[in-house]
C-alpha cells in the first residue's frame, strides 16, 4: 500500500482503505447479512393508479406453506404511528403517509399487503394469493391538468392535487421585460428519472427481546434521521434503538428518504420476536424509490442590445407524485429550481413561482443535484438563445454576465448569497482546456462537410455544505447543519474517530481518515473511520447534499485538533519538554531537536495504565478523547462551466459525445483520484438524464420502464472519456477549505449536452427543450424541421 | 429449502453438493446456501451484471441460472481471486485506478474483466468499453474501469 508522507496528506492521492474488503467480496451489503431465523418480507403491492380498496382476502395466502404472517393497515394500526412530512413554509400541505395502504391506493406499487415467511419465495407464492378488490377511481398524470380545479383530487383532506406554491421576486420583472430590446422564452420539460443506484433499497430489523432494543440494518444514506424518526414512529427510545448502513450500494439521494418498508420491518421485527429482512427487488425499486427531475419550466429572459441581462421570470410546475416525501416534503426539489434558475449570472430582476402538484405516481425525492438540472437546463438554453439573437457567441454571452471576482459575495435574486468562487476561472478553464476556438474551427470545417456537430456550454453554482442557517429542504424540521466528531486514542494507542454521516461510495473511510491522520499527527492507515452508525454520535443526518467533506471533515478537524493538543500536553510532562518542542507527525511524538519520542501505545499506557506517571490533575485532564460539533452555519458556492461536443449520425439519431471537459472549483481537495471519480459518475449521471433516462406513465398510471431493459442505465458504451480540471480556489466558508463536489457532474451535463444538441442542429432551426433528447425525440424534431423547410 | 435436487459444484476450487429446489438460482444457491456474498444481485433480470461468475470458463448471469443448470460444472466467484492482503493483479488495479466507489457492481465488474482478460486482444478502449458493456456501474462513470483494465492488458501483454 502507497500512502504518501507528510506534508500534505490532504491533497495526496491516497489508495482507499475501503477498497481491499470491497474488491474480494467481504463488503457487507444489507443482503449479506444472514440473521438465524429470519423471516423474509414480500409485498403485494397496488397494480392501481388510483383506487379505493374495497376488501382485501388474505385467507388463501396465511395458508401458503412456510408462511408467519399476512399483515394489512388494519393489522398495524397498534404499533405504528401516522407520519407526515410537516414544514414551516406557508401554502403546503402536508399528507400523511401510509406503511400500508387503508382505503386507497395512489401510484402502482404502493404497498398493500405484507407477507411473510421463512424465505423470500415462499414470501412471494403467498403474496400472489392475496386477493384485493379494487374500485378504480380516475388517475391524475399530466401535472398541468391535475392543477386544474375539477381534476379528480387524489388527497381530498387537501382539496386539491396543488400541494404547494412558493414564488420569489426581485426588483420590476415586468418593466425590465416590457423594455428589452432582447427576449427569448421556452418551455422546458425534464422528464422525470430514477436514481438507479446498482444495490436496491434493503433493510433487516432484529429485536432484542432481553433488552427491548432494536436494530435496523438499513441501506439508507442517513441513519441519523432514520433512528430519529422510527423513535417517534414506534415510540422506542434512542438508547434502545440503532440504526446500522453498513457497505451501502449507491444512494444519489434515493436512500435519504425514510420508506414504508423501513418502519414495517421494525415493527414486525418487534411484534414477532425474530428477525425481519426485506429486501427490494430491481422491480420494486423502479417503481417505489423515490424518482426526481420532472419539471415543466415556462421562462422568458430579458438581455440589453450587448447582452448583459435584464430581467427573468418563470413560472414552474413540479410533479411530486403521489405523497409529499418524509421528512423533506415534496418542495425539496420543485423550490430549488426556483431558487436556483438565476445561475451564476448577475440578475437584476428576477421572478420565479413555482406549484407542487401530487399525481399518481411514485414519490419524488432527492435526486443528485436536487432541482438545479432543471434550473441549470432552462437557464443556459435561455443564455444560448439570447447569444443567438444578439449573433454573439455564447462563451462571450456568459463571460458578459457572470458575477466577477470583485462583486463577491453576491446575493442573489432570491437572496441566496455566493462567496468568492472561481466562477469566471471554470468558464475560461474549461474554454481553455478544450481549445474552444479550435472547437469552432473545427465545427466550421464539419459543418461545411453537411455533418450535424455541435458545442455545448453549461455553466452553474451550487450552494453545498450548508450550515444551520440554511436549511437542506425548505421548512423542514430537521437539522441539516451540523456534524459531529468523536476521536479517541483507546488504552492500545489506537485512533478511532466515530461519525453520523454514511459513507455510500464516496471514499470518506479515507478521506475523513486523511484529515484525521493530518491534524493529529498519525498515518492515515491508523485510522479507523466508523460511520452509518446511529450509535457513534449522539446527533447526526446523513450523506447527501454535497455536505459530508465539508460537515464531518470540519467536525474532525476540531476534533483533531483538541485532541492533538491533550497529546502534547500528556507528551510534554512524559518526556519532560515544553509543549511548543513537542512534535507530533506520522504516529510518533518527539522532542524537537531530540531523540526523547514515544509512541502513541506508550502514551495511552502512560494516559490509562501506569497510573502515577501523569499528576492527577492532568488525568482528569487527558482523557484522549474528544467529540466536536461543527456548523458552517452558511454554506459554501461551489460553481462549474461543463463543455460538451457532440455529432449526431444523421442516420440513426445517436449522439455521440466526442469531446466532455469540466472546469470545477471545489475548494482544497483531500484526494485527487477520489474528486476526479465523483465528477465522472455525476456527468455520467447527467449524459443519462440528457440522453437515455425517462421514467415513463401511461394515462392509467401503469409505469412502462419497470425493468432496466427499458429505464437505460448508460453503459461503458455510451459514457465518453471526460477532461476534469480541478481549479482549487481558496474558500473561507469552512475551516477545511472545501467546497463539496458529489452532485455537480449531473447539474451540469444535461444543459451542456442541450445546447450541445442544439448547436449541431443549428443548420435546422431546432432547439432543444425537452430531455431526455433520444433518437426517437429526434427523429420527430428533424421530421418537423425538415417539413417546415419545404 | 429443499426439493430433492442434489446439486453438485466446484466453487473456487471446493467441491460442494446440496439438495436445492429445482428453481432455486444459481446466486442465491452462492450466496445463501454457500455463504458467498461477494456476488451481488442488482436486477434478477440479466442486465445489470453484478451477480456475474464464471462457470466452466465463460462469463454467466448467475441470476439467470439455475442452480440445477449448472449441476457437475466449477464456478469460480470474487472470493477466488486475492485476499484483502494479498490482492489478485486485477484487483490491485481496481484499487490502483480508483475503479471502484460503492462496491456493489465490482465483483461482477471483476469476473467480466477476467474473462475478457483471459480471451480478448482488448487492443483498443473501444473494445474494453464494448466489453463491459454488458455491466452497470452506477457510481465510477467507467472511465476509473476502463484505465483499470488497460493497464492489466497492458501488464498481460508486457508492454
Ligand atoms: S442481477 Fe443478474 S444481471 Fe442483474
Ligand atoms: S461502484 Fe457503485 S455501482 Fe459501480
Amino acid at each position: 500500500m502507497e500512502i504518501e508522507v507528510r506534508p500534505g496528506l490532504i491533497g495526496a492521492r491516497v489508495q482507499r482503505l475501503e477498497d481491499p474488503r470491497l474488491l474480494t467480496g467481504h463488503g457487507t451489503y444489507v443482503d449479506d447479512l444472514q440473521l438465524p431465523g429470519t423471516l423474509h418480507l414480500a409485498f403485494r403491492r397496488s397494480d392501481h393508479g388510483h383506487a379505493r380498496i374495497i376488501a382485501i382476502d388474505t385467507e388463501e395466502a396465511a395458508a401458503m406453506p412456510g408462511v408467519a404472517a399476512v399483515v394489512t393497515a388494519a393489522d398495524i394500526a397498534d404499533g405504528v404511528k401516522p407520519y407526515r412530512a410537516t414544514s414551516r413554509m406557508p401554502d403546503y400541505h402536508p399528507t400523511t403517509l401510509p406503511v400500508l395502504a387503508a382505503d386507497k391506493v395512489r401510484y402502482v406499487g404502493e404497498p398493500v399487503v405484507a407477507v411473510l415467511a421463512e424465505n423470500r419465495y415462499l414470501a412471494e407464492d403467498a403474496a400472489e394469493q392475496v386477493a384485493i378488490d379494487y374500485d378504480p377511481l380516475p388517475t391524475v398524470i399530466d401535472p398541468e391538468a391535475a392543477a386544474q380545479p375539477g381534476a379528480p383530487v387524489l388527497h381530498e383532506e387537501i382539496g386539491s392535487n396543488v400541494i404547494l406554491s412558493r414564488s420569489f421576486s426581485r426588483g420590476d420583472v415586468e418593466a425590465a421585460l416590457a423594455g428589452a430590446p432582447v427576449r427569448v422564452a421556452g418551455r422546458f420539460r425534464m422528464h422525470r428519472k430514477t436514481p438507479a443506484a446498482m444495490e436496491n433499497r434493503a433493510y433487516l430489523a432484529d429485536y432484542d427481546q432481553g433488552r427491548r432494543a432494536l436494530t435496523l440494518y438499513s441501506s439508507t444514506q442517513v441513519p441519523g434521521i432514520v433512528r430519529d424518526s422510527l423513535a417517534e414512529i414506534l415510540d422506542i427510545p434512542g438508547n434502545r434503538l440503532r440504526v446500522i448502513a453498513p457497505d451501502v450500494g449507491g444512494g444519489f439521494g434515493g436512500k435519504t428518504p425514510l420508506y414504508g418498508e423501513e418502519v414495517l420491518v421494525c415493527h414486525l421485527a418487534r411484534k414477532l420476536g425474530r428477525p425481519v429482512k426485506w429486501c427490494a427487488d430491481r422491480l420494486e425499486d423502479l417503481t417505489t424509490t423515490s424518482q426526481a427531475f420532472d419539471e415543466i419550466v415556462e421562462a422568458e429572459l430579458a438581455c440589453d442590445g450587448d447582452g448583459t441581462i435584464l430581467g427573468l421570470r418563470a413560472e414552474v410546475i413540479g410533479d411530486i407524485g403521489a405523497y409529499s416525501i418524509y421528512p423533506y416534503t415534496a418542495a425539496l426539489e420543485p423550490v430549488q429550481v426556483i431558487s436556483f434558475l438565476p445561475g451564476p449570472y448577475r440578475v437584476p430582476s428576477y421572478h420565479g413561482a413555482v406549484k407542487g402538484v401530487a399525481t399518481s405516481k411514485a414519490l419524488t425525492g432527492a435526486y443528485r443535484g436536487v432541482g438545479r438540472p432543471i434550473s441549470t437546463f432552462a437557464m443556459e438554453r435561455l443564455v444560448d438563445m439570447a447569444a443567438r439573437e444578439l449573433s454573439l457567441d455564447p462563451l462571450e454571452m456568459r463571460r458578459r454576465n457572470m458575477v466577477r471576482a470583485e462583486e463577491f459575495p453576491y446575493k442573489t435574486p432570491v437572496g441566496l448569497v455566493w462567496d468568492r468562487a472561481g466562477f469566471m476561472e471554470c468558464l475560461d478553464g474549461a474554454a481553455a482546456a478544450a481549445d474552444y476556438d479550435g472547437l469552432r474551427a473545427e465545427q466550421a470545417r464539419a459543418r461545411a462537410d453537411g455533418r450535424w456537430f455541435g458545442i455545448g456550454l453549461a455553466s452553474y453554482a451550487e450552494l453545498t455544505g450548508l450550515g444551520s442557517r440554511i436549511s437542506a429542504a425548505p421548512g423542514m424540521p430537521v437539522n441539516t447543519g451540523t456534524e459531529t466528531a468523536s476521536i479517541r486514542i483507546d488504552a492500545t494507542g489506537a485512533v478511532t474517530a466515530a461519525f453520523g454521516i454514511a459513507s455510500h461510495g464516496q471514499g470518506l473511510e479515507t478521506t475523513l481518515a486523511q484529515v484525521v491522520a493530518e491534524e493529529l499527527g498519525v498515518r492515515v492507515e491508523d485510522v479507523e473511520v466508523v460511520h452509518g452508525d446511529s450509535d457513534a454520535v449522539a446527533h447526526s443526518t446523513g450523506t447527501y447534499a454535497s455536505r459530508s467533506t465539508i460537515l464531518a471533515g470540519g467536525a474532525a478537524t476540531l476534533s483533531a485538533r483538541a485532541l492533538r493538543q491533550q497529546v502534547v500536553e500528556a507528551a510534554a510532562h512524559l518526556l519532560e519538554a515544553a509543549q511548543a518542542d513537542i512534535e507530533v507527525a506520522d504516529g510518533a511524538i518527539r522532542v524537537a531537536g531530540t531523540d526523547r519520542a514515544m509512541s502513541f501505545p506508550e502514551l495511552a499506557k502512560a494516559v490509562f495504565v501506569e497510573m502515577g506517571r501523569l499528576p492527577r490533575e492532568l488525568r482528569e485532564q487527558v482523557d484522549l478523547q474528544v467529540t466536536k460539533t461543527y456548523d458552517p452555519y452558511f454554506g459554501t458556492t461551489a460553481p462549474a462551466t461543463h463543455l460538451a461536443v457532440v455529432e449526431i449520425d444523421p442516420e440513426t439519431y445517436r449522439v455521440a459525445i466526442r469531446r466532455y471537459v469540466v472546469a470545477e472549483d471545489c475548494g482544497r481537495i483531500i484526494n485527487p483520484m477520489i474528486a476526479d471519480g465523483q465528477v465522472h459518475g455525476g456527468v455520467a449521471q447527467g449524459i443519462g438524464a440528457a440522453l437515455y433516462e425517462e421514467v415513463v406513465y401511461d394515462d392509467e398510471g401503469q409505469i412502462l420502464t419497470a425493468s432496466l431493459v427499458d429505464y437505460l442505465v448508460p453503459t461503458a458504451a455510451e459514457i465518453p472519456e471526460m477532461e476534469v480540471l480541478h481549479l482549487e480556489i481558496e474558500t473561507e466558508a469552512n475551516i477545511g477549505g472545501f467546497r463539496g463536489l458529489g452532485e455537480g457532474g449531473t447539474i451540469g451535463a444535461p444543459a451542456a449536452l442541450a445546447n450541445a444538441v442544439t448547436d449541431a442542429l443549428a443548420p435546422l432551426g431546432i432547439d432543444i427543450d425537452e430531455l431526455p433528447v433520444t433518437p426517437d425525440r429526434l427523429f420527430r424534431l428533424i421530421r418537423e424541421a425538415n417539413k417546415d423547410e419545404n | 429449502m429443499s426439493g430433492g435436487h442434489v446439486v453438485r459444484l466446484r466453487v473456487n476450487g471446493v467441491d460442494h453438493e446440496a439438495e436445492v429446489e429445482p428453481r432455486l438460482l444459481l446466486v442465491d444457491f452462492l450466496r445463501v446456501q454457500l455463504g458467498l456474498t461477494g456476488t451481488h444481485v442488482g436486477c434478477e433480470h440479466g442486465v445489470c451484471g453484478a451477480c456475474t461468475v464464471i462457470l466452466n470458463g465463460d462469463s454467466v448471469r448467475s441470476c439467470l441460472c439455475l442452480a440445477v443448470e449448472a449441476d457437475g460444472g466449477a464456478v469460480e466467484t470474487v472470493e477466488g481471486l486475492g485476499r484483502v492482503d494479498d490482492l489478485d493483479p486485477l484487483q490491485e488495479a481496481f484499487r490502483e485506478h480508483h475503479a471502484l466507489q460503492c462496491g456493489f457492481c465490482t465483483p461482477g465488474m471483476l469476473m467480466t474483466g477476467i474473462d475478457l482478460l483471459r480471451k480478448q486482444p482488448l487492443a483498443s478502449d473501444g473494445e474494453i468499453r464494448a466489453g463491459l458493456s454488458g455491466n452497470l456501474c452506477r457510481c465510477t462513470g467507467y472511465q476509473h474501469i476502463v484505465r483499470a483494465i488497460r493497464a492489466s492488458v497492458e501488464a498481460r501483454d508486457g508492454d
